[in-house]
């Protein structure tokens, strides 16, 4: 088939007649005229046909207020404005008139646009128009900024210097749409300049589940790269650390920890890993392939595992993502065959599958053999054989050849049945079968001469070179094993030597010259007809192999010393070909990439470093607290934030409960050495915690002792020296033997003095619980909030709140009732004038939040206030939170009442009506100087709630007051009691 | 990244080519035309092809070739996956992505491209992003836009790209509010001539057809989510929560969507093989044995392919197929043994047992219909002969 990339022959003048036409039709007034005219000349660009003489008529509509008609143009615009250069600088103030728009898309668009005509006179133009977009208060179009910097860069790239400070700024960037388009342009444009990662560095992996899947991709592999450059291995150790914890196990002396300094993993490489992790749930191919060479390249050997399913479950996509993923699980399968055992099956053949993805899955499927399974996979490699795909069938015997030679058990299994080959019909097969065989049989030749005179007899059906030239070299090879039949091979050879292919004749020689040596009787005369028809072939490598041959082998005056050693220079012992996969050394490539999949470095390949030695200073990484002057800033953007989190994984939730909790620390941190509350809480950490000087005979009690227990217990390590601190956590890992719950909660200031070594080892134990399985909850990663806002919000009014006010803020600190609560403080206060009792919140809530409620409050008195923490588990939304706050309050019998004017007559009266039963009477002592009718009135009135009558009687006051409906009356005499 | 983009037919012809940086000429595709004679089947040409100077990645679907070229170092899978991701939004856009639907959309499908990668690199590939930026056609658009000039370019921008749900456009509003799952199950197997399993696994997806109104969040739970071996999900479910509880919880697109992929392995099929199982042996296995198998049809021996469609299969009667075959004089013999594509259908039954128990709506104040379908098919089912 012809190539069909030539043009059509279509007349030139007949472009013009039409051209001239849709030129008409872009310059008439109507607007539907102008799109129909676009419509077609996109359509002319689709088929590849030149419509570049139309460039002026078409510019013109560049700022037309039809949308689709102004896109097409734009089309057309960043098609052919590279031949057009001059006329394309119309539009320019079109664009630049845009990128003032306040529409963030019509800035976005401009930008996009104005990029992509490739022009070089515009470049300090988009330059500028870069550099002001990189700083948009929009982050779409920030995003199209850090497009348009790979762009300038291809245009021009002496602009490198300043595009890198526009990188730099949009690193920096905290939104997740601008993230993976500027982490492309640091690839594309300054993929060395690593130091400008290091800040940025925990954001992205933070940021990462959040991020457009393709920038996903993209960032993971430069983060891949980063990671090999900053963190040391940790597969270096593997080994070692394995053994050593067995032995330590069973040697009580525990002195592995002197011997070898463990592995440690940096806290980074531990957050990337994990942050990573849940992408390979998605639906994204690529996703998945780019979080599993990420595994690859940078996971300790043990937590790999968790990539295979995923790797499995992209065998199911479509036929070009399979042939990826096939590749690269094969060159995986070569270094670690465990990971893909057990999903052997996945790698059977369909007679459907594509012939390479045949292939590929026949290497797996080899490489995967072992001792256990190689009966399994010989059968199904049996199936294969028959295929009606010969290529297929044929790479199935060089794999059955390979698993014989890998497996010395099934070595004699798999020769018979490829000699049972040989009888097939199929002459590839056969052929196949001929030149495996004879790889095999250099392994252990002598007992097997029946296999080759086997052959010998095969050789004259067999027309396949290869399988002739193997079967002549095997015969003289070992011609010793079979005497009778090399001869006359040989003989057969000379017959058809003129019509034989190079490579058979150039066997033929051989078989000729080593005959000669070993038989010259029978084969002198053929030997020397065979080198005279190879002295005049008209291949030259014939001729020179031929000439050598001879000098070598016929003895004459002018052969020197050389032909002596014909026979150990012919018949040297040679070893045996090694089979191996073709996917051997690919492991040299990234996996993923592009050079991994042709095997060969492809242009822009960016080599993974190896593992530094040393690892560099991780303190780089550390993002100095700038915020925390700005503080009103933050709270700005807070909201903003809460809101893009509203679908992420609760990061910033997890940095919380990874602090420590200031308020129970700063309570107890005043006790310095808590001792005492360790105590309480296992006597053992007690020991653990005492000082430095109760070396290691307390220790070795101590551990003794747990062995004993077996039992989980609770440490509490509440304010500590450091060392201590070390000392005792490096005990626990070294007993090994019991779920610990290690709570850390340490002071602010001890925290800023040894954050550093205690991160160290938490993130230790929790790489080695997590080696073994450990349920471990180690509270890691003490940051503290930047800030924690001081203002409080009102819950409750002192107005509505008849008397009770309730403020409420956010204290940023770790919730101590659960991982995934938020943690509230209320401010209660009572600012009526009774006591408000048993304050707490009622059992219902209305949004099935959960709701830790703080312990009810027995009492508040008066003006007095009180602070609560509660925990409120939000679900990781801003979904409000109600909860009704229930206050019972009992006032005091005075309270109740009511006073009521009236006559000193009706009160009489009235009270007569209330005598016996319902009346009681009390009598009270009073000190002189209080009994003036006033100081009484005083105090009765503070009491109760009363009116005051006049009274005609001197020393009786009387008092009337109500209780709402049934009318009671009180009297109060007063009697003078001098 | 993706420099260029040609689309090739089954004969040969580039009948499509788009650039997003500076020109390729079509020349390239001369390497792809290369491999391609070499190929003896059509599925068969490497999906990387290195030429020279540049890279060509390409995917084959429905008997068109979408050749990306590529100039220098990119994960391969990304290029795959994106190509593919072209293919879908055709689909979706047109209902079928042949050479002609594209040809009779060209304007459309330029305007895709065009929203899809900027300098290379993928911008929008949301279907409800791109559906607002460019509405699909229509019969009736296409009628009205001639009469009255209107266009298919969203006259709004969108918003979506921008929003925090980026998977879902906003103002959504439907009179009859209606969320449909479709829990389709294939079953992948290798039979062997006894009738044996060698392999077998199930793999499921959940389809989603969800047309609410406004911003509904939506929980979807199982009756045993145990059964569920390796998952991927739409990115619009919170993972976290499916980690913690086994619930899916998502805001979901609008209109069609993947809502989730899963695999059952073939541990936890054991107990299921036996339905399977009895039902293969009673409909495909007898019927293909090889000695019965004798096809009166000169067609099969041009195209190598014999179908047949059973139809229902009635337990008590077995359907069964015989027929001789003569072959053209000089003609090579065919295969003896050849292998058994299996294609079949059953109704309302996930074959893992699958259940869904609930669908709860959160977030909007209406009812909506849920409707829930089970099926399950026959995936790669091959039985060897």
């Amino acid at each position: 088939r012809l190539p069909k990339t030539a043009r059509s022959n279509t007349p030139p003048h007949i472009y013009i007649t039409m051209n001239e036409d849709l030129k008409e039709m872009l310059e008439s007034n109507k607007e539907s005229l102008k799109l129909e005219a676009m419509k077609r000349i996109v359509g002319l660009i689709a088929k590849g046909k030149n419509a570049y003489e139309l460039f002026p008529a078409v510019v013109k509509n560049v700022a037309s207020k039809n949308i689709e008609l102004k896109k097409l143009v734009y089309v057309y615009l960043v098609r052919y404005a590279e031949e057009q250069q001059d006329l394309a600088l119309l539009s320019i103030s079109t664009f630049q008139r845009a990128l003032k728009d306040p529409n963030q898309l019509i800035r976005a668009s401009a930008l996009r646009v104005l990029s992509s005509i490739r022009v070089p006179i515009i470049v300090p133009i988009m330059m500028l128009a870069i550099k002001e977009a990189a700083t948009d208060l929009s982050p779409y179009v920030r995003k199209t900024a850090a497009h348009a910097i790979q762009k300038l860069y291809s245009l021009d790239p002496d602009q490198k210097e300043h595009l890198i400070e526009v990188i730099e700024k949009l690193l920096k960037d905290k939104s997740t749409l601008v993230a993976g388009s500027v982490v492309m342009a640091f690839e594309e444009v300054c993929p060395d300049r690593i130091d400008l990662i290091h800040k940025n560095y925990r954001k992205l992996c933070n940021l990462l589940v959040d991020v457009e899947e393709w920038g996903q991709v993209v960032i993971i592999h430069m983060l891949t790269r980063y990671a090999r450059t900053q963190f040391v291995s940790p597969w270096r150790e593997d080994a070692v650390f394995d053994e050593n914890s067995e032995k330590t196990f069973y040697d009580s002396e525990g002195r592995r920890v002197d011997q070898s300094k463990p592995y440690i993993m940096d806290p980074d490489h531990r957050l990337l890993l994990r942050n990573t992790k849940p992408l390979l749930q998605s639906r994204n191919t690529a996703v998945v392939m780019a979080v599993s060479q990420l595994y690859w390249h940078l996971a300790p050997k043990h937590e790999l595992s968790i990539i295979t399913k995923s790797l499995v479950r992209l065998l199911r996509s479509h036929r070009e993502v399979q042939y990826i993923v096939l590749q690269n699980i094969a060159t995986m399968s070569i270094q670690r065959k465990g990971m893909f055992e057990p999903f052997m099956k996945s790698f059977y053949v369909r007679s459907t599958d594509a012939t390479h993805i045949k292939t590929l899955k026949l290497e797996i499927l080899t490489n995967l053999a072992n001792e256990a399974n190689i009966s399994t996979i010989l059968r199904e490699l049996q199936t294969y054989v028959k295929s009606q795909d010969k290529a297929f069938a044929a790479a199935t015997i060089q794999a059955i050849g390979r698993c014989a030679t890998n497996i010395s058990e099934v070595t004699d299994t798999c020769l018979n049945g490829l000699v049972l080959l040989l009888s097939n019909r199929d002459e590839t097969v056969v052929a196949e079968s001929v030149v495996v065989i004879k790889k095999l049989l250099q392994t252990q030749p002598s007992q097997h001469s029946d296999i080759i005179k086997h052959m010998a007899k095969l050789f004259d059906s067999i027309t396949v070179p290869m399988a002739r030239a193997s079967i002549l070299w095997l015969m003289g090879e070992y011609c010793e094993h079979v005497p009778k039949n090399a001869p006359d091979v040989l003989r057969k050879m000379a017959k058809t030597f003129i019509s034989e292919e190079d490579i058979v004749k150039l066997q033929t020689v051989n078989l000729a010259a080593k005959l000669y040596l070993s038989n010259s009787k029978q084969t002198k005369l053929l030997t020397q007809y065979i080198l005279n028809l190879g002295k005049y072939d008209q291949n030259y490598d014939i001729r020179d192999r031929t000439r050598f041959i001879r000098q070598l082998i016929v003895p004459n005056e002018k052969s020197g010393a050389l032909s002596r050693y014909a026979r150990r220079i012919l018949m040297a012992p040679k070893p045996a070909p090694v089979l191996q996969s073709a996917f051997k050394d690919r492991d040299r490539f990234q996996l993923g990439t592009l050079s991994h999949t042709l095997n060969s470095q492809s242009n822009g390949y960016l080599e993974l470093s190896d593992w530094p030695a040393v690892a560099p200073d991780q303190s780089v990484r550390i993002v100095e607290v700038v915020e925390l002057a700005g503080a009103p800033l933050l709270g700005k953007s807070k909201p903003g934030k809460s809101a893009e989190k509203f679908y992420s994984d609760s990061e910033e939730e997890e940095e919380e409960e990874g602090s420590s909790s200031e308020d129970s620390s700063s309570s107890s941190s005043e006790e310095s050495e808590s001792e005492s509350e360790s105590e309480e809480n296992s006597d053992d950490s007690n020991k653990s915690s005492s000082s430095e000087s109760d070396s290691e005979k307390k220790k070795k009690t101590l551990k003794n002792k747990k062995l004993q227990q077996q039992k989980p217990d609770i440490l509490n390590i509440t304010y500590l020296p450091p060392q201590i601190i070390q000392k005792a956590l490096l005990l626990f890992i070294m007993t090994k033997f019991f779920s610990i719950h290690i709570v850390l909660a340490f002071s602010n200031q001890f925290v800023a003095n040894c954050r550093c070594s205690l991160l160290c080892l938490c993130v230790f134990l929790a790489c080695q619980f997590d080696a073994v399985s450990w349920h471990v909850r180690v509270s890691l990663q003490a940051s503290f909030p930047v800030f924690v806002p001081e203002t409080s919000h009102e819950l409750l009014h002192r107005m509505t709140g008849k008397g009770l006010s309730a403020q409420y803020r956010f204290t940023r600190q770790p919730c101590i009732y659960g991982n995934s609560m938020v943690s509230l403080q209320l401010t209660l206060s009572n600012s009526s004038d009774q006591a408000l009792e048993n304050i707490h919140i009622s059992e219902k809530s209305s949004t099935g939040q959960n709701i830790h409620r703080f312990n009810a409050i027995e009492r508040l008195e008066p003006q007095a206030s009180v602070t609560v923490s509660m925990g409120v588990d939000f679900n990781d939304s801003t979904q409000a939170a109600n909860f009704q706050l229930c206050v019972s309050i009992q006032p005091a019998v005075g309270e109740l009442l009511l006073p009521i004017t009236m006559t000193e007559a009706d009160f009489t009266k009235e009270q007569g009506k209330l005598l016996g039963m319902n009346e009681s009477s009390a009598t009270i002592t009073m000190t002189p100087e209080n009994i003036s009718s006033q100081s009484v009135n005083r105090k009765v009135v503070s009491v109760a709630n009363l009116g005051v009558i006049p009274s005609s009687q001197e020393n009786i006051h009387r008092r009337c007051l109500n209780l709402t409906k049934p009318t009671f009356w009180n009297v109060i005499k007063k009697t003078n009691c001098s | 990244m993706i420099h260029s983009l040609f689309l090739i037919n089954a004969s040969g012809d580039i009948f499509l080519e788009k650039h997003w940086k500076s020109v390729v000429s079509r020349s390239v595709c001369d390497y792809f035309f290369e491999a391609l004679e070499r190929a003896t089947e059509p599925e068969n040409v490497p999906p990387v092809i290195p030429t020279p100077h540049h890279y060509l990645i390409n995917v084959l679907r429905h008997r068109i070739y979408f050749v990306a070229v590529i100039q220098s170092e990119v994960p391969p899978l990304f290029v795959i996956e994106f190509l593919h991701r072209v293919v879908d939004t055709f689909q979706d856009y047109f209902g079928v992505c042949t050479e002609a639907a594209i040809k009779d959309n060209v304007v459309v499908v330029y305007e895709l491209l065009e929203e899809m990668l900027d300098n290379g690199f993928p911008l929008a590939t949301e279907s409800n992003i791109l559906k607002e930026l460019i509405k699909p056609p229509t019969i009736l658009r296409t009628v009205v836009n001639t009469i009255t000039g209107s266009t298919n370019v969203g006259e709004q921008l969108p918003t979506g790209q921008l929003s925090v749900v980026p998977w879902r456009r906003t103002g959504v509003k439907y009179t009859n509010n209606e969320a449909y799952f479709d829990v389709v199950e294939e079953i992948d197997a290798i039979i062997d001539k006894s009738g044996s399993t060698i392999t077998a696994e199930i793999q499921g997806v959940i389809d989603a057809c969800v047309k609410l109104t406004g911003m509904p969040d939506l929980t979807l739970s199982f009756m045993n989510p145990r059964l569920l071996d390796d998952v991927s999900f739409h990115p619009c479910v919170r993972f976290k929560r499916w980690e913690a509880e086994r619930i899916l919880s998502f805001i979901p697109p609008d209109g069609n969507f993947r809502l989730l992929s899963y695999h059952v392995s073939s541990q936890k099929i054991k107990k299921k093989k036996n339905v399977f199982e009895s039902f293969l042996c009673s409909s495909s296995l007898h019927l293909f044995d090889k000695n019965t198998l004798h096809i009166n049809d000169s067609i099969i021996q041009f195209l190598q392919l014999l179908s047949w469609d059973v139809g229902k299969i009635n337990p008590q009667k077995l359907p069964s197929l015989k027929g001789s075959m003569s072959l053209q004089t000089g003609a090579s013999k065919p295969d003896e043994n050849p292998t058994i594509n299996i294609q079949f259908k059953i109704q309302q039954l996930a074959i893992s047992g699958l259940k869904v128990n609930r669908l709860d709506m959160y977030g909007e104040k209406y009812k909506p219909f849920k409707g829930i379908k089970y099926m399950t098919k026959a995936g790669k089912f091959q039985v060897r002969t």
